[in-house]
């Protein structure tokens, strides 16, 4: 299982600065989830870890290598990213979109062996969607697209998995269903996972720290219990929430200001 | 959603089928036995089969052709042939290419400004020097390389500063730069006017002039061009989800990008040298073998080879055939089958993309 150790990382992008010294390390196995306000610079940093962004100052190691330095393919053979929207190229079918997956280890000039095919059917079949192999990528619906582009990152057979906003675009039962799945590999593959995430509490739900960004800087870190407070929401989000202690961890309950009283009903009282 | 292991067996990846490469083959054939055969001298496609296999060896086929027809096919038709097969299968398979790597369906050599680079370089070539061009001169497709070369990576650079996301923005500043060159290549010919009967027949396409040197002439570019574009027919395959998502699949794209462009320059600079310019093949090829065969570079590229040739074949045979004896321009063919598609093509790419 393969840590990631995140140092110093400063990115200025169109000269402003995203990411301001932002240090982190996350555990070989673990499942860390970065939340934070719009704009805060989660999806740049998870961009920048998995080496679409080159950062002005700082370094991303996985296992002691710093990954900026590495070839594209020894990068994609660490570190496997599911953007938040993938490109989805036309008339291209489930099967061979998948087998994109296998890119960092297929030969620069060769073609994928039956070993490839076959381990992705293997990965389809996990992934519930073998029956969709044949189809076209852009026919099949939200939550079937995510498990597809899933198994697509999963096929580079990488031991740490990018997860950026794995749940946008999914309705609950799907998101849920997702994270199950992430959840489900994490153990089974022994995958080390890093997403970012909208939605705190499933959030706090399914990783095991979370990070909360804020203006390029980490505002919190730690379990859910601690950075799901009412406080933090409010001084990172501007949120108005309770926290609600569920039984699986802090659920977060938006509030709304005190109702008026409609015009009319206070004529009649 | 139960997995059944059926459904996963009877999928198969995308690769080039037997029946499609036969298809191609066939193609190619049949071109080169009607593109000899038809002529101001009728010869039988009987008596072209047969004297195209007596130059095979080991075959024992004998021509049962007069000595003056089989002049005909060998010194005059069968080079013309030869020529429109390698002419059609480089620009057909460039278009692919730049299509494929700039993720762009409009993408062709004339369009982003490669047809014009080579043409005025050439050009230049002619009125500077005592370069001809029938006489098979290696500085002839030198400078169109880099005349085409320099175009493409001038489009793209403007189109992608005026901003990279419309599909139509390459092609504006493609055609924008083919037209600036263009006006420098027409200054060049008025200012040098004895040679401007030579550069606008060319200009307009042309295979009349075709002979084994200009064939010789074109072969080792088609050979570099083809080979390095088919080996990055799976790279390629990974462009289709863009470059940055290609990059995290452990693709280097801008190496990747430059060694494909360059070959695809190279494939159009040779075309151009040989046979002036010959506009929208690089649409209309590629374009219909995706819609018919399968949208994986790894059928795309073999295909637009065999299918380009042949499609070039008898665009020349319009050509010298409509107006008899009399000859249009094979430019002029393929502009006026090819201009309608590309409206087709643009209806089409930009409304998938809303």
């Amino acid at each position: 299982m393969s840590a990631v150790r995140i140092d110093g990382l400063v990115v200025e992008l169109g000269g402003r600065r995203i990411l301001d010294d932002v240090t982190l390390d996350v555990a070989g196995g673990s499942w860390v989830s970065v939340v934070g306000p719009n704009g805060a610079g989660k999806t740049t940093l998870v961009r920048t870890i998995a080496g679409m962004v080159t950062p002005n100052a700082g370094r991303v190691e996985v296992d002691g290598v710093p990954t900026h330095a590495l070839r594209a393919r020894a990068r994609a053979r660490l570190l496997a990213l599911v953007p938040q929207v993938p490109v989805i190229p036309a008339g291209v079918s489930v099967l061979d979109y998948a087998l994109l997956g296998r890119t960092p280890h297929v030969g620069y000039f060769g073609r994928e062996t039956a070993a490839d095919v076959r381990v992705s059917e293997t990965m389809l079949a996990q992934l519930g969607v073998a029956e969709l192999a044949g189809r076209p990528v852009e026919t099949l619906s939200g939550g079937e697209r995510q498990r597809v582009v899933l198994a697509r990152a999963l096929l580079q057979a990488a031991p740490i998995v990018l997860l950026d906003e794995p749940t946008t675009a999914l309705d609950i039962g799907h998101q849920q269903d997702v994270l199950e799945l992430v959840e489900h590999l994490r153990h089974e593959h022994g995958l080390t996972v890093v997403s970012t995430m909208h939605d705190l509490t499933l959030a706090g739900l399914f990783a095991d720290e979370l990070v909360l960004l804020d203006r390029g800087r980490v505002a919190e870190r730690g379990p859910a219990e601690a950075v799901l407070t009412e406080t933090h929401l409010r001084d990172h989000f501007g949120a108005r929430v309770s926290v609600v202690q569920g039984e699986d961890g802090p659920i977060v309950v938006p509030a709304r200001l005190p109702r008026r009283q409609p015009p009319d009903q206070q004529e009649v009282s | 959603m139960t997995a059944t292991a059926a459904a996963a067996v009877t999928t198969a990846p995308s690769r080039l089928r037997a029946p499609w490469l036969a298809g191609g083959i066939l193609a190619v054939v049949v071109a080169l036995v009607v593109g000899v055969a038809v002529g101001p001298v009728g010869i039988s496609p009987v008596g072209v089969v047969q004297e195209l296999l007596s130059h095979v060896p080991l075959l024992g086929v004998r021509s049962t052709l007069s000595a003056r027809d089989a002049a005909i096919v060998t010194e005059l038709r069968l080079p013309r042939v030869v020529l429109a097969l390698l002419v059609g299968a480089l620009l057909s398979v460039a278009g692919a290419s730049y299509q494929g790597t700039f993720r762009n369906p409009l993408a062709d050599p004339y369009l982003l400004g490669a047809g014009a680079g080579a043409g005025l370089m050439v050009t230049l070539v002619v009125v500077s020097t005592s370069t001809t061009l029938g006489g098979g001169d290696q500085l002839v497709p030198l400078a169109a390389f880099v005349g085409a070369l320099g175009a493409v990576a001038v489009s793209y650079a403007v189109g992608r500063s005026a901003g990279g996301v419309a599909v139509v923005t390459l092609i504006l500043a493609g055609v924008a730069i083919a037209s600036f060159l263009t006006a420098i290549q027409a200054y060049l010919l008025q200012r040098n006017s004895d040679n401007i009967r030579e550069v606008y027949t060319w200009i307009l396409g042309r295979l009349t002039v075709a002979t084994w040197t200009e064939v010789a002439l074109v072969l080792p570019y088609f050979a570099v061009a083809i080979t390095v574009l088919l080996l990055h027919r799976r790279v390629l395959d990974v462009f289709a989800v863009g470059e940055e998502e290609a990059s995290t699949l452990g693709i280097p794209v801008a190496r990747s990008r430059l060694v494909i462009v360059a070959a695809a320059s190279l494939a159009t600079a040779a075309a151009v040298a040989v046979s002036g310019l010959i506009g929208f093949v690089g649409i209309i090829v590629p374009h219909t073998v995706r819609m018919i065969a399968g949208t994986s570079y790894r059928v795309i590229l073999p295909l637009s080879i065999l299918f380009g040739g042949a499609f070039l074949v008898f665009a020349d045979l319009v050509g010298r055939t409509v107006i008899a004896p009399a000859e249009l321009p094979i430019g002029v063919v393929t502009a006026f089958i090819g201009a309608p598609f590309f409206l087709v093509v643009l209806r089409t790419s930009v409304r998938s993309k809303q």
